[in-house]
């Protein structure tokens, strides 16, 4: 890796816990992910991918530590803003609108006028398989999985340079599955886009991240750079998981920096 | 069955998110509950004295007659705005293996267990008992006549229910029926025909012939098994998930843009009221609220107290203010998370409430004016009041917002509905009515009405001039409270 760290680096996680009443819930001790990397985070139920998510976005308080979103610390100034957009459930979705009201909405928060939002939406009429626009529906009254569509899609307005998709892939038909991995791909190559995106769909993951982390109980266990084996190796992680307290797989294959 | 169904109640009131944090507000009801029980039970064991003290030609048990048919419009009335059917999560009972007729009859006969049916006992049997006393009607035709009475009420529980699941969506459908109270109001009272009379005499009948109770108690099945049939046809997960979806129309609001940054979120609160239950009845609640200077202006005794009409003022110019302002940011909590991880910048977004809020009181203020006809002083009183709701209760309310910890369902009705009420609602009433009416009352009645009055304005107009400042305060505590906030408005459940 040629690149230049201090330049390049986009997210950085110093110490991060969190406790809820005496259980540790996260963990970090240090994460560095630079900019226009795709990341992956995979983990079991209560892993801490949505913690590790909510604290990257200020929404919960840390206990220990702090995260630097471009050198800004997100627990102190607001100025992270701007330039980061997420979608982490449907409380990101403002029911009474309609999809191109909120898509609007999102677009004004993001000095986008309402030409500029419907032209960026051209680009996803594939995407939204004639289900999301023009429909004349309120987003409360959407599907869980149209909801989906337009949570992630109202994320990308504006060029953001941080995404934050949780769960991304669960609730989707697997049509609107395969276009989202294209599209992800095509943002990636196209842009400098900062991708962080939580699954529990080990093969999506491998398909667009170039960087998988596994949390465990809290824990970074794993840091692997994508390639061709990864996905035999998540399997055989998780399939050992589900068998024995004890993984091998941390010994086996030490933490990598990325 | 019925012995699952009340465990099943009972742990979701437990185990409810908030059990235990609003209790004060429960405490709050028990006494509200208690106050009534004790106010019926005394007008009840009194009602026969006082009638034949205020009607002394009359027969108590005649009057009481002729005015239970007004009686129990009233508690219809009363009961449309109040009660609701006591309501179960059907979703999770639809595939298991329980016959709906089971769960229904239990929501039906629950409902009998309703406070409201009990208060009218403590009306009737202290009367019914004192009235046999008194005049030795067989105690056949008097027990006759209480069960009639009794029936009657039970009616109306019933009856409440089918016109609430008729017209709780669309109040507008009421109208005919409400033209029809009103010709029959009419007839009354051009003496063509009284259906008061009419029913008195039906109750009349009912203590020669008591059988006739069994009427009226006949009638309770029949409207049992009605609300019975309504049910069951509603019984199935598309019928609410079907009438929910109304077609949207999207709507722009382009001359907001005027407003420039605020503009969005201006945009957004508009559509907010608009295009949800409980804030849209806000709007018609405040339309309402207009009228209150009727009850006090044209009054004699109010001309010397114009502290009162203070408070008048404050409450009309500041009524949406109040009942909207009381609930920021909860009225935005199903997606509160988004708003703090959007890009906007907390002190735009309390910017724009404290315009919408402002607003709303320079409307209502104009919509005042009219009560000019009562005195000048009138209209300076409330021109004062407003400009103090704007400049210093504005403030206040948002500040006080920032302690709001409780999720609103934007969907459900207004009406006793205590869902997001916390202990911040019922401390927030002190400073912003009892401190302008107290100065108020001081100055005026140490000084003069005159300084009263410019005390009141200079305030808001000193915070509408250190708006900017305060607002950094109130940003302030909202950044301090904001993962509270944000953990709060998730909590779903009442």
């Amino acid at each position: 890796m040629a690149l230049n760290k201090q330049e390049n680096r986009m997210i950085t996680v110093t110490n991060l816990s969190k406790v809820y009443s005496g259980t540790q819930v996260l963990n970090i001790e240090h994460l560095e992910i630079p900019k226009g990397q795709s990341f992956g985070l995979v983990g079991n139920n209560g892993a801490g991918k949505t913690t590790f998510f909510s604290l990257l976005l200020d929404l919960i308080q840390p206990t220990t530590g702090n995260v630097f979103n471009n050198e800004i610390t997100v627990s102190q100034s607001e100025e992270w803003k701007p330039f980061t957009a997420s979608f982490i459930d449907e409380s990101f979705l403002i029911g009474y609108l309609t999809p191109e009201e909120y898509f609007k909405f999102v677009g004004e928060l993001r000095n986008r006028n309402s030409g500029d939002v419907t032209k960026f939406l051209q680009n996803f009429e594939e995407f939204f398989n004639g289900e999301i626009l023009g429909r004349k529906k309120y987003l409360r009254d959407l599907s869980k999985g149209n909801q989906k569509k337009v949570g992630i899609v109202a994320a990308l307005i504006g060029e953001p340079e941080v995404v934050i998709l949780d769960e991304p892939f669960a609730n989707l038909d697997p049509t609107t599955q395969i276009r989202l991995k294209a599209l992800i791909r095509e943002l990636l190559e196209n842009s400098e886009m900062t991708i962080l995106i939580s699954s529990h769909d080990l093969i999506h993951v491998t398909e667009v991240c170039e960087r998988i982390v596994v949390l465990d109980k809290g824990r970074i266990v794993n840091d692997i750079r994508t390639s061709e084996a990864t996905l035999k190796e998540l399997e055989q992680y998780f399939a050992g998981a589900a068998g024995k307290e004890e993984n091998t797989l941390e010994e086996d294959v030490p933490q990598k920096q990325v | 069955m019925f012995k699952h169904f009340l465990s099943l109640q009972w742990n979701a009131f437990t185990r409810s998110a908030s059990f235990g944090k609003s209790l004060g507000l429960k405490i709050f009801m028990a006494f509200i509950a208690i106050y009534f029980s004790i106010v019926f039970l005394f007008l009840g064991i009194g009602l026969y004295p006082i009638l034949e003290e205020v009607f002394p030609g009359g027969e108590p048990l005649n009057i009481v007659n002729r005015w239970i048919l007004i009686y129990l419009a009233l508690e219809l009335v009363m009961r449309f705005m109040l009660q609701s059917l006591p309501v179960m999560s059907i979703k999770p009972l639809l595939s298991l293996p329980i016959a709906k007729r089971k769960v229904v009859n239990y929501v039906l006969l629950r409902s009998l267990f309703s406070f409201f049916n009990f208060l009218p006992l403590l009306l009737i049997i202290p009367f019914a008992v004192f009235t046999q006393h008194r005049t030795g009607i067989s105690i056949i035709s008097m027990l006759g006549w209480t069960v009639a009475v009794y029936a009657l009420v039970l009616n109306v529980n019933y009856i409440n229910f089918l016109l609430k699941k008729k017209f709780a969506d669309d109040l507008k459908a009421l109208l005919p029926y409400l033209l029809v109270v009103l010709l029959f109001y009419s007839l009354e009272r051009l003496g063509f025909w009284s259906i008061t009379e009419s029913f008195a005499g039906g109750m009349n009948a009912v203590l020669e012939m008591p059988f006739l109770a069994l009427l009226p108690v006949l009638l309770v099945f029949v409207l049992f098994k009605w609300n019975q049939k309504v049910l069951e046809s509603r019984f199935y997960l598309d019928e609410s998930l079907k009438g929910k979806t109304k077609e949207a129309r999207s709507q722009d609001f382009q001359w907001l843009r005027k407003f420039g940054d605020i503009a969005p979120f201006l945009q957004l609160d508009l559509k907010l009221i608009w295009r949800n239950k409980r804030p849209k009845t806000l709007i018609f609640i405040s339309l309402l609220i207009m009228g209150y200077g009727m009850i006090f202006y044209p009054e004699e005794t109010y001309q010397n107290m114009p502290a009162i009409f203070v408070f008048v003022g404050i409450f009309m110019t500041g009524i949406f203010m109040i009942n909207y302002g009381q609930f920021i940011p909860a009225w935005d909590s199903s997606y509160y998370s988004m708003m703090m991880a959007q890009n906007i910048p907390l002190k735009q977004y309390l910017a724009s409430k404290a315009a919408l809020l402002s607003f709303s009181v320079i409307v209502l203020t104009i919509l005042t004016t009219p009560y000019a006809f009562f005195g000048w002083k009138i209209l300076i009183i409330n021109i004062a009041c407003a400009v103090y709701n704007i400049g210093i209760n504005v403030p206040v309310l948002l500040f006080s917002g920032s302690f709001n910890r409780k999720r609103i369902d934007l969907e459900k009705s207004p009406f006793m509905n205590y869902q997001g009420t916390g202990a911040a609602q019922w401390l927030v009433g002190l400073p912003l009515m009892i401190i302008p009416i107290l100065l108020f009352w001081i100055l005026n009645k140490f000084v003069s009405f005159e300084v009263g009055v410019i005390v009141l304005a200079g305030l808001g107009l000193l915070g509408i001039i250190l708006r900017s400042a305060i607002m950094d305060m109130v940003v302030e505590s909202y950044r301090k409270n904001k993962y509270a906030m944000i953990n709060g408005f998730k909590q779903t459940g009442e």
